[in-house]
């Protein structure tokens, strides 16, 4: 397109697209994120197609790809629904909406036979269940129902109204007043509040200013971002542009890890849209304003999720960090002043500006607003993705949400925040998700991990597990982070093969103290969480291995010992 | 600062410096865009080799050892070409939790490899990741691209054996 688009056109493509829909009178949605996708929802999606092509239905029976559901691990997951026009031929009603769930392509004929009379009972996953009925979706709205790879289904979904309200009737004051007011916090990890984060950069001073996308979802046991940035591509994009608009920013950047291909391939997919229609690029809407983004891929560097690291990266050199102030709002990317915020945190922009900043202060906590998306996954029966309000209580997570722990076992722990995070026991279960709670129970929000550990972890070696992750993922510039990540997995390691002594216990905690105040970046401060959690609510588990020689669990022991001297002689040969 | 002016010429005639140039050009021939170039450098040949990293630091002008720093910095990176299959056990936390430490344990006793290499015969390579995303399908591995969930040892072992036999 040449020219500008402008609202009105905006609300035309809107306009064309509902129209398309509303021939629709059957829809069928077939999960395309990565998790059914490894599921082979591919496969059911194409044979679907091809059943409906052979019927000649195509017309009024419609089968899309779409986003993430939340229930991985029953994929692939479809859902059926009939739309019928009301009385005033305006309205529509969706009715008899089903959800299918562990479906193969040969289920195909048999779902487009129910469309007309009864589900297929041996697919139907029941929907009125706690995982379903106990979420709030607002990042995850469109998350399962628009298409990802289309810019006019999220055009159609109230898509980028929010960018236009604010480029055609708010100043960019009035756009941080609203963010300011929402409460909204950082959902990397940290929470800080974005509002002021956007008003410190909006009044920095720079010929350029950058607004970067932290995509670079490093936590093990978290795919949050990658659920949204497969589902919703145009939704990141927005909040970005807003973004901008508020701070000044004329250009932008998504670091997005490498590892996450499909994420990659729809948000390239998105941009290109987006330019094409003119919501990116010169003179977005016919107003002043402008705004380019591109993509950089991350290589697989954990320590790249801290702001001066991920700068350093784009600026395609180590990712290492350096020490704070300057904070990169003042001097960031090429010295710039720059915002650096989540996906999820700007996945929450459009609908804080579609319905005001009071509306989205309405849920949550007093000082955590809104909803987080968690990834529920470990020894709990329902895995996946889940959009909660915040304060919602652990036992509610764990156990209503998450249907509880599988074959009858009991429950021990649930890990929240990834490596800078901790274990909370079973104690602090009644207590509520929200950034003050977690930080009490010796834990971290993070960026929405949530694994939960049965009678079957061994909590040493769970320490184990995260001081390892620790040590390979320093980056090395300094050395209280370096070499004492070295010397905690060394004391865990002899701890789990029952030859460390109650010295080392000493030696352990005081690590921890030391890397908590003299590392330089978050990493190496929030290494010992792992090890100071577990100290604190699971000593006697400590005490059994280096005064009993024994492992609670049964996991740490002569057969692990053998198994790491095998590998570390193989590392030496 | 280098000497050198012009461009300097790719290391052989393969077609596939093309796309590294194209890289190369994109980023404005600029230092900041070394870290892409090695991306594309890594899709199109596999690895990176001395020759490849020495043409991306001429090309960019940047050090040889900023280029050699960065490529050995991220582990996504590879120096070395991988076998003919690759299998990618994912570590995340919610497969270490369900047992992918235990479906290494079995891989690297069968193949006599370690995490990063390579068989012998060059047939098989063993990597692990840090996360894979699939934690809903824990404990999660990646054959030759491909994601599959749930994986047990003896699911891994036969799949392996597929190839190695092949």
């Amino acid at each position: 397109m040449d020219d500008r688009m402008t609202p009105e056109e905006l609300e035309q493509i809107a306009e064309s697209e509902r129209e398309a829909q509303s021939q629709i009178t059957q829809r069928v949605n077939v999960c395309v994120a990565a998790g059914c996708l490894s599921c082979q929802s591919q496969a059911v999606k194409d044979a679907l197609d091809q059943e409906v092509t052979r019927r000649g239905t195509k017309g009024h029976c419609q089968i899309k790809g779409v986003g993430c559901m939340g229930l991985c691990s029953e994929g692939p997951l479809v859902t059926t629904s009939i739309v019928s026009s009301g009385a005033d031929g305006v309205h529509k009603a969706v009715h008899k909406e089903v959800l299918y769930k562990k479906v193969e392509a040969a289920d195909g004929a048999a779902i487009l036979d129910s469309l007309d009379g009864p589900p297929v009972a041996r697919l139907v996953c029941p929907t009125d269940v706690p995982f379903f009925q106990r979420q709030k979706k607002i990042v995850l709205e469109n998350s399962g129902i628009i298409d990802p790879e289309r810019i006019e289904d999220y055009i159609a979904a109230n898509g980028y109204t929010a960018l236009i309200k604010a480029l055609t009737e708010m100043t960019s004051r009035e756009v941080v007043e609203q963010v300011t007011k929402s409460g909204l916090r950082g959902r990397g990890g940290a929470g800080y509040p974005t509002g002021l984060k956007w008003s410190t950069v909006s009044k920095s001073v720079g010929t350029q200013k950058y607004v970067i996308c932290n995509a670079d979802e490093g936590d093990p046991g978290a795919f949050m971002d990658r659920s949204v940035l497969e589902s919703d591509p145009h939704r990141v994009l927005e909040g970005m542009l807003i973004a901008a608009y508020a701070v000044g920013a004329s250009e932008g950047y998504i670091y997005v890890r490498a590892e996450y291909p499909l994420a990659i391939k729809r948000l390239r997919n998105a941009i290109r849209q987006a330019e094409r229609v003119g919501l990116l690029g010169s003179n977005i809407c016919g107003t002043r304003f402008s705004f380019r983004v591109d993509l950089r891929l991350g290589a697989g560097a954990f320590v790249c999720g801290e702001e001066t690291a991920l700068i350093a990266s784009v600026e395609g050199k180590r990712g290492t960090p350096r020490p704070r102030p300057p904070y990169p709002a003042m001097e960031g990317l090429f010295g710039q002043p720059t915002l650096i915020n989540n996906v999820e945190t700007y996945a929450n922009i459009a609908p804080i500006l579609r319905n005001g900043g009071d509306w989205y202060a309405q849920i949550g906590t007093e000082k955590s607003k809104g909803t987080k998306v968690f990834a529920l996954a470990g020894r709990v029966e329902n895995t996946g993705l889940v959009e909660v309000p915040m304060g919602i209580s652990l036992r509610e997570m764990v156990f209503e949400i998450g249907g509880g722990i599988p074959e009858g076992r009991k429950f021990k722990a649930v890990q929240t925040g990834g490596p800078s995070g901790g274990c909370l026991p079973s104690e602090c279960l009644d207590m509520p998700v929200d950034y003050e709670s977690l930080a009490r129970a010796g834990s971290i929000m993070g960026s929405g991990g949530m694994i939960v550990m049965d009678e079957s972890s061994c909590m040493v070696d769970v320490a184990k597990y995260f001081m390892d992750f620790c040590m390979t993922e320093s980056c090395g510039k300094c050395i209280p982070c370096r070499v004492g990540t070295y010397q905690m997995h060394r004391i865990l390691t002899a701890i789990g093969n029952m030859n460390a002594t109650p010295q080392d216990m000493k030696m352990l905690e005081e690590l921890c103290d030391l890397l908590k105040h003299t590392s330089l970046c978050g990493l190496g401060q929030s290494a010992p969480n792992p090890v100071v959690s577990t100290l604190r609510s699971f000593a006697d588990e400590y005490r059994a291995h280096i005064e009993d020689h024994k492992c609670p669990a049964g996991v740490c022991g002569a057969q692990r010992a053998e198994a790491d001297a095998r590998a570390k002689e193989r590392e030496i040969v | 600062m280098p000497s050198y002016v012009s461009k300097p010429t790719p290391p052989n005639q393969d077609k596939r410096w093309k796309l590294v140039d194209a890289t190369i050009r994109r980023q404005g021939q600029q230092q900041r865009g070394l870290i892409e170039t090695l991306h594309t450098v890594q899709e199109a040949f596999g690895y990176l080799d001395t020759q490849a990293l020495r043409y991306v630091a001429m090309s960019l002008r940047v050090p040889l050892s900023r280029a050699y720093g960065v490529a050995t910095f991220y582990h996504f990176f590879t120096l070395k070409p991988a076998g003919e299959h690759t299998c990618v056990i994912c570590m995340g936390t919610a497969c270490y939790i369900k047992g992918a430490q235990q479906l290494l344990d079995a891989v690297q006793h069968d193949l006599g490899i370690g995490p990063g290499e390579t068989t012998a015969d060059k047939k098989v390579s063993l990597l692990t990741a840090r996360c894979l995303g699939s934690c809903g399908l824990a404990p999660a591995v990646v054959y030759d691209q491909e994601v599959a969930g749930k994986v047990g040892t003896p699911a891994i072992r036969e799949h392996l054996k597929k190839w190695t036999t092949a």
